[in-house]
């Protein structure tokens, strides 16, 4: 096990070089000018020339580039043009809410799409089945801006029982944190919900299917020992195959849902980020999503390992 | 069904969110939704109004304008002028305090004009004429020009970017291309650094020992009492969220609304929505280098296209959200007129391409689509030229590739440009100075490289004249000569809104957003 966690973390060494220089090119060579925006609208040309001196932008692309990497070697990941402030605390800074966040949406489907699935698969062409169904394909299809807007109007607005934005960190005051937290887990664990419960069922159908399934229904085991005790562990591998795919792309959902509960996050500091060209936090933060992204492959890989024993690498 | 005789799980929703509780000790603090995020607090270095209103709530100017344009004394107690209008004396008044407790002297007002004088336009043309800039004594500096300029108070009241805000000495010897790394001004509100998070929330606490003017508010001019404990500012990503806040008592105050969001908080319970003291004002830039706008007659054929009403209709819709305006310096200012103004006539403009030589070359409109000040300006501006016969490219893009395309100056086919726009405040366009889109410096000058020496010359007389009635003449010849040229194509200026909750009093009638002047009992505190 050990041995294949180093190979893995070994083997992500490259992936990340090829993301950062391609991260920098990328950013490098499309349009738009820090200093410009910085500088705004009447400046002169030669403010803004002395304006991309002082932030470095006039040296040639391989030096910023390789004065970058031997910073991040270090342990440095830069500083903010706008801010000036280092970008790892900027990205530690926002990691709170968005880290509990996707805690709190990867639990909720936990809790409630894979039983739900298992649900479906179980009384299979029945009206469980199909309300599940419904709800996975409604859950799926609407975009997840939509489905916030409505939870606020109806859970904020007209009910007054939530707050409608903000974020209030767990560790000042736990309750508020429940309160601002529960609207965005909702909206963004709908579309993840609709998704792993639809694989589960599937994959539970298939399973439910099997020989060993009549053998163990034949030897007297209950319904719901079947189900819970042979099923679903024997199903687990392509559940949590999605689940692992679902975190990453929540990451995309995270910056909409952050945006439409004001929650200040890395998803909005990422869109931030890239509006103002702040070309050092777009960098760093491009370079922790890559960080995320293979950690949870990493993650599922090894869980692959831990569900099914006849998996080897 | 046996399966779930038994819950499988529970979903528990805790707590009911009792908005609008208050604590007897909570400082009475503001919150407010403001028009975009603060991320850079140079007032110097940035020309973003976020950034400006920052410096307003921070720092203080000499001088202000009040209501009717004039200049009145901010900072400043006495000031006199010599006999031969060459050198000027400015005494500070009593109990300027610096908010880490320094008191204000002179040579802050120095160091602090000095970097303006590097950075900004009406700046850059003041210190231009200064032969000398010191300080007399702790209270009292003197400026010596080489030449008399009418518009000393006028320019050191100056209220858009860049504001010549007074900061202490050593840190306004910071380079004017560099910024600055504290935040220490002797305005009534003190900037919270420990508290600040860029892109997010910005906090300020009242500045204790500040000492408002004794003369009553008058848009920017006069006191400055701030009547909370704290102001916090609040950003939001999404303007529908922010009215959703509003609506539920979560924020007293959205600073700036457009029409359409504005529309959406009428006769809502507890939200009182008006007009803010400014007005936008979005305007055409043609580029003098490239065809087909090299040519005089093809600009003014631009000109006598555009229906400015048409505009206004289009983009804003309801006539009380909106004023037709060919004014170049603004309607109902100081220097308003209709000197040379142009009535849309689509005939004639067809005749002026016709005459100004035009072969159909390709002309590029471009299309800003994630700022809600540009939204509509590109696809109408295309299709009236296209109803005049000319051939539109309507290329899309974000505001960052919008500002970097602007900047080419190569022909069209070369990744150039023909038309691109500015979303002004009113407030940039009502002096001949510091109105950029008259800018007369060619291709070292603003985007659209605009070159003329009448107009160059109409502006330092402008800036020499030393009466209302003197400028007042000038500013309709520049007018009439910008006309002429066709330096740029007014569209029309409209309203902008904000909106706040009943309990807390609205946001002063000034045209920059200020948080001073505004009540709000310690029982309405947001939750």
């Amino acid at each position: 096990m050990l041995k294949l966690i180093l190979v893995r973390l070994a083997s992500t060494i490259p992936v990340i070089l090829v993301v950062t220089m391609l991260i920098f090119l990328l950013l490098r060579l499309s349009s738009g000018d820090p200093a410009l925006l910085m500088a705004g609208d009447t400046a002169s040309a030669e403010v803004i020339e002395s304006m991309r001196i002082s932030l470095g932008l006039d040296r040639p692309l391989t030096v910023q580039y390789g004065i970058w990497l031997s910073d991040l070697l270090k342990g440095d990941l830069g500083t903010s043009i706008l801010t000036k402030q280092p970008v790892a605390a900027m990205i530690m800074e926002r990691l709170e809410p968005t880290f509990l966040l996707t805690l709190s949406v990867i639990c909720l489907t936990l809790l409630i799409a894979v039983p739900a699935g298992a649900i479906a698969a179980w009384f299979h062409r029945t009206w469980l089945d199909r309300s599940v169904m419904a709800f996975s394909v409604v859950g799926y299809s609407v975009p997840a801006f939509v489905i916030g807007y409505l939870l606020i109007l109806s859970f904020a607005i007209y009910l007054n029982l939530l707050p409608v934005q903000g974020y209030v960190s767990p560790f000042t005051d736990f309750l508020g944190f429940v309160e601002h937290m529960t609207l965005p887990a909702v909206t963004l664990s709908i579309v993840m919900m609709a998704l792993v419960a639809r694989v589960t069922r599937s994959s539970l159908l298939e399973i439910l299917g099997e020989d060993f399934i009549r053998t163990a229904k034949a030897k007297g085991n209950t319904d719901r020992r079947v189900l819970w005790k042979h099923a679903l562990p024997n199903a687990a591998v392509p559940i949590i195959t999605v689940i692992g795919i679902s975190i990453a792309s929540i990451i995309g959902g995270v910056v909409v849902t952050e945006s439409v509960f004001n929650i200040p996050g890395v998803g909005r500091l990422t869109i931030d980020a890239i509006m103002s060209r702040d070309y050092p936090l777009v960098q760093g933060l491009i370079l922790f999503f890559s960080l995320v992204y293979v950690g949870i492959n990493l993650l599922v890989d090894l869980i692959y390992v831990l569900v099914d024993p006849r998996i080897r690498y | 069904m046996k399966l779930f005789y038994k819950p499988l799980f529970a979903a528990v929703i805790l707590g009911v969110s009792a908005s609008g509780v208050a604590y007897a000790k909570d400082p009475v603090t503001l919150k407010v939704a403001t028009h975009a995020s603060l991320r850079l607090l140079d007032p110097m270095t940035s020309t973003a109004d976020i950034t400006r209103d920052h410096s307003y709530a921070v720092y203080e100017t000499l001088f202000s304008l009040d209501s009717q344009y004039d200049p009145k004394p901010q900072m400043v107690g006495d000031y006199s002028v010599s006999a031969d209008q060459l050198e000027w004396r400015f005494t500070l008044r009593d109990g300027l305090v610096f908010h880490d407790g320094a008191p204000v002297k002179a040579e802050d007002a120095v160091a602090s004009l000095k970097r303006w004088f590097a950075r900004d336009i009406t700046g850059g043309r003041l210190g231009k004429i200064t032969k000398t800039i010191e300080a007399v004594d702790d209270k009292t500096f003197k400026i010596h020009l080489t030449e008399p300029y009418g518009l000393m108070l006028d320019s050191l009241a100056k209220r858009n970017a860049h504001v010549p805000f007074i900061m202490p000495k050593r840190i306004a010897e910071t380079p004017s291309n560099q910024n600055i790394s504290e935040v220490i001004g002797s305005g009534p509100l003190r900037f919270v650094a420990e508290e600040f998070q860029p892109g997010v929330r910005v906090v300020y606490e009242k500045h204790k020992d500040y000492k408002p003017r004794s003369e009553p508010m008058d848009a920017l001019s006069g006191a400055r009492e701030v009547k909370v404990d704290r102001v916090e500012w609040i950003s939001f990503p999404d303007a529908q969220t922010a009215i959703n806040a509003l609506q539920k008592g979560e924020i007293d105050i959205i600073e700036r609304l457009n029409h359409d969001m504005a529309g959406l908080l009428k006769d809502k319970k507890g939200v009182v929505v008006h007009r803010s003291g400014d007005m936008q004002s979005p305007a055409i830039r043609l580029n003098w280098l490239q065809a087909p706008f090299n040519s005089i007659e093809n600009r003014r054929a631009v000109l006598h296209a555009i229906n400015q009403q048409d505009f206004m209709d289009a983009l804003i819709g309801d006539p009380d959200g909106y004023k037709v305006c060919q004014a170049l310096f603004g309607c109902g200012t100081p220097l308003s007129s209709d000197r040379g103004v142009v009535a849309p006539d689509p005939a004639k403009a067809k005749a002026l391409l016709k005459q100004g030589g035009y072969k159909g070359e390709s002309t590029v409109v471009l299309n800003i689509t994630d700022n809600p000040t540009f939204q509509g300006l590109a696809p109408m501006t295309a299709q009236v030229l296209r109803s005049i016969g000319m051939k539109v490219d309507m290329p899309s893009m974000d505001f960052a590739t919008y500002f970097s395309r602007r900047k080419l100056k190569t022909p069209s086919s070369e990744g150039g440009w023909s038309v691109a726009f500015g979303g002004w405040s009113l407030m940039d366009l009502t002096s001949p100075i510091a109105n950029i889109n008259l800018d007369t410096r060619g291709e070292t000058g603003y985007d659209g490289w605009s070159q003329d020496d009448v107009m160059a010359k109409l502006k330092d007389d402008f800036a020499r004249a030393t009466t209302r009635e003197e400028q007042k003449e000038i500013a309709a010849k520049i007018q009439e000569r910008a006309y002429e040229l066709v330096f740029y194509v007014p569209l029309g200026t409209y309203y902008n809104y904000s909106a706040h909750r009943e309990s807390v009093d609205r946001l002063p009638q000034a045209p920059v957003s200020v948080y001073w002047n505004i009540g709000k009992p310690a029982k309405a505190n947001a939750s």
